[in-house]
């Protein structure tokens, strides 16, 4: 737990654009005098990078950046950050105009910022940010687990929506019975009734079945929309189980929820953002 | 093919009521009972429409381009035919012998077989004529409606808001840090603008305003993407002069920026070469950014389309645009036309 953390709060921006970027950091000094930029970063996996060095108490992050957008690399951020590094970063998302984006913030309930950036929304901003760290320092542990809760709702809720947009195209088809994944001259045809789990590896995806492993050039996120509908849970952002295949799941002593699956001696880590889904019935 | 029931019903109905109006005259001047008549007289004309129709039916599913003699001569033979069936339908369900009436009163029964052709003709000449009518009209409203799409989204696609926003960011930010340079980027942005705003109404330009016109662009996305965005622009002096449908490159400049290098975190190289070769003009917009794999065939279309099809109203057949990869990575797309052609001008349509 940072012991400095009301006098001497820290940010890390993330925006690809420097011009905006030394605008935003300059209007912030102007309204925010204690807050301590610690670093400003151009793309998505910066931004990760840097937040989980740094482990600010405000993240400011620009949704559309090349690499890693925005919302991604809050997920990331989110899912990745020690138990032991105290509260995750409160993260506020910067776009310019996107009608789209902002009624989904609007919907979420989450934080942003417009630019090019105006004063006095941004003091509003800087006040909320203020109050909500002021709120952290004074609560008991129990109280801070429910704020984070609180804090992943919004977040949770945007990742739905961005897949719901994904899934809606589909909707109208057939989801997928089969996956085919090539190797040389063989083209495997893989049951989606027999996949375990699905994991997403650099370009590619894992699928993990009782017989072995296969390879698909695709990304979780093309395919989640495709598989039936509720068969499939997220668990983690590159992680995707078949609900039916899981068998336990463990709670550790410090909250963390790990799958034990049938057919597979795997074990999956649940990350915080999805972990409201196992819950005795 | 599908019938188009509704028409159907009104050409019934209509060659119905001619029957009707027809077996009336008939029925006083012979005199004889208006009903067997008007069977008769339908027999013959509903007869005729429906080989007609079967005609039109048949004719219309095979896509075929029929000359005025054959339609003519269709006409006659389903008017011929239709007469002798339905006269033989009509005999059967009236009880009376054609033969006899041709026999009893033969010029009134020609002068029936004359109307009935000459209506026959005539209402098929009234109904295809209108028809062509129709599908003229059609056509002419869907031009328009395409041509106002096209501009309302060449219009859109330029101003696009983000685009906007973020410059008018950059703008502001400049102008606290670096006046002289927030006035030029400014003047850059007006230039611009104004150069989108007349594109749609003036319809072409040298290529050396277009060429200024993607460096204005150019400018004002360096200044967002710094030294993400290395710009070569390649005009040689002897081609200055040409003209060029306006704003034609802006669309593939567009897409070379936000699909090829703004994903790529190091940014890249943009290349807009004009040349000659073989007697051919050759725009060419190359990045060398992510290249085409990396994006979704649904997004790739839309800015390309648009290009295509202002090639295609500007040169037509002789224009000719290919899309590939460089060697290197990235992407590359190339406009080329005849050197001597001249752009076909859209202002006329436009205003």
């Amino acid at each position: 737990m940072n012991a400095n953390m009301n006098t001497q709060p820290r940010a890390v921006i993330a925006e690809d654009e420097p011009l905006l970027a030394a605008a935003l950091r300059h209007e912030l000094a102007g309204l925010w005098p204690e807050l301590q930029v610690q670093a400003m970063v151009p793309d998505g996996r910066a931004a990760v990078a840097a937040a989980l060095a740094h482990r600010p108490d405000v993240l400011f992050l620009d949704i559309r950046m090349p690499g890693l957008s925005g919302l991604d690399a809050a997920q990331a951020v989110l899912e990745d950050w020690p138990d032991d590094a105290g509260l995750p970063p409160l993260i506020v998302f910067v776009t310019a105009h996107d009608q789209h984006a902002l009624a989904a913030f609007e919907h979420a309930a989450i934080d942003y910022v417009l630019k090019p950036v105006e004063p006095q929304r941004l003091a509003r901003t800087c006040e909320r940010l203020q109050a909500a760290l002021v709120q952290r320092v004074a609560q008991t542990s129990a109280q801070r687990s429910g704020s984070v809760e609180a804090a992943l709702a919004p977040l949770r809720a945007l990742l739905q929506e961005r897949l719901d947009e994904a899934a809606a195209p589909f909707e109208s088809t057939e989801p997928l019975r089969v996956l085919q994944a090539g190797i040389g001259n063989t083209l495997h045809m893989v049951p989606v009734a027999e996949v375990i789990y699905l994991e997403a590896a650099d370009k590619y995806v894992r699928v993990v079945t009782a017989n072995g492993e296969h390879l698909l050039r695709s990304s979780l996120r093309e395919l989640l929309p495709r598989l039936p509908a509720g068969q499939f849970w997220q668990v983690h952002r590159s992680t995707v189980v078949r609900a039916e295949a899981i068998a336990t799941v463990t709670r550790s002593e410090n909250g963390k929820l790990t799958l034990a699956l049938r057919g597979c001696a795997d074990k999956l880590a649940v990350s915080r953002l999805y972990a409201c889904r196992f819950k005795a019935m | 093919m599908p019938f188009d029931w509704p028409a159907i019903r009104r050409r019934v109905a209509y060659v119905a009521a001619f029957n009707t109006v027809i077996a009336l005259l008939v029925s006083l001047v012979a005199q004889q009972s208006f009903v067997l008549t008007v069977v008769q007289s339908q027999c013959i004309g509903l007869s005729i429409l429906t080989l007609m129709e079967l005609a039109g039916w048949w004719y219309g599913s095979r896509g075929q381009e029929t000359s005025r003699l054959s339609r003519a001569l269709v006409v006659l033979a389903c008017v011929l035919s239709g007469y002798a069936l339905g006269s033989v339908l009509g005999s059967l369900l009236t009880g009376w012998s054609i033969w006899q009436q041709w026999g009893q009163a033969p010029r009134l029964s020609l002068g029936v077989l004359a109307v009935t052709l000459f209506a026959g003709v005539a209402i098929t000449a009234y109904f295809m004529f209108r028809e062509q009518i129709a599908r003229t009209q059609g056509e002419a409203e869907a031009a328009r409606r395409l041509a106002a799409e096209t501009q309302l989204r060449l219009l859109q696609a330029q101003l696009e808001p983000h685009m906007l926003f973020n410059t008018l960011a950059n703008l502001r930010a400049l102008i606290a840090v670096d006046p002289p340079r927030a006035q030029a980027m400014l003047d850059h942005m007006i230039a611009f603008m104004r150069a989108t705003l007349n594109a749609s109404r003036s319809g072409e330009h040298t290529l050396a305003d277009e060429f200024a016109r993607l460096a204005d662009y150019l400018a004002l996305m360096q200044i967002r993407m710094g030294d993400r965005l290395r710009v070569d622009l390649r005009l040689p002096d002897a081609l200055r002069d040409v003209r060029v449908p306006a704003m034609l490159l802006q669309p593939l400049v567009e897409n070379a920026i936000k699909h090829g290098l703004e994903p790529q975190i190091e940014g890249g190289e943009l290349v807009v070469e004009a040349s000659v070769a073989e007697g051919r003009l050759c725009l060419v917009v190359a990045d060398s950014g992510v290249g085409w794999s990396a994006v979704p065939p649904a997004t790739q279309s839309f800015g390309l389309q648009q290009v295509r099809e202002r090639l295609r109203a500007a040169y037509g057949e002789l224009a000719q645009m290919t899309k590939g990869d460089q060697p290197a990575g990235g992407a590359r797309v190339a406009l080329s036309w005849p050197q001597e052609a001249l752009p076909v001008s859209l202002a006329g349509a436009c205003s």
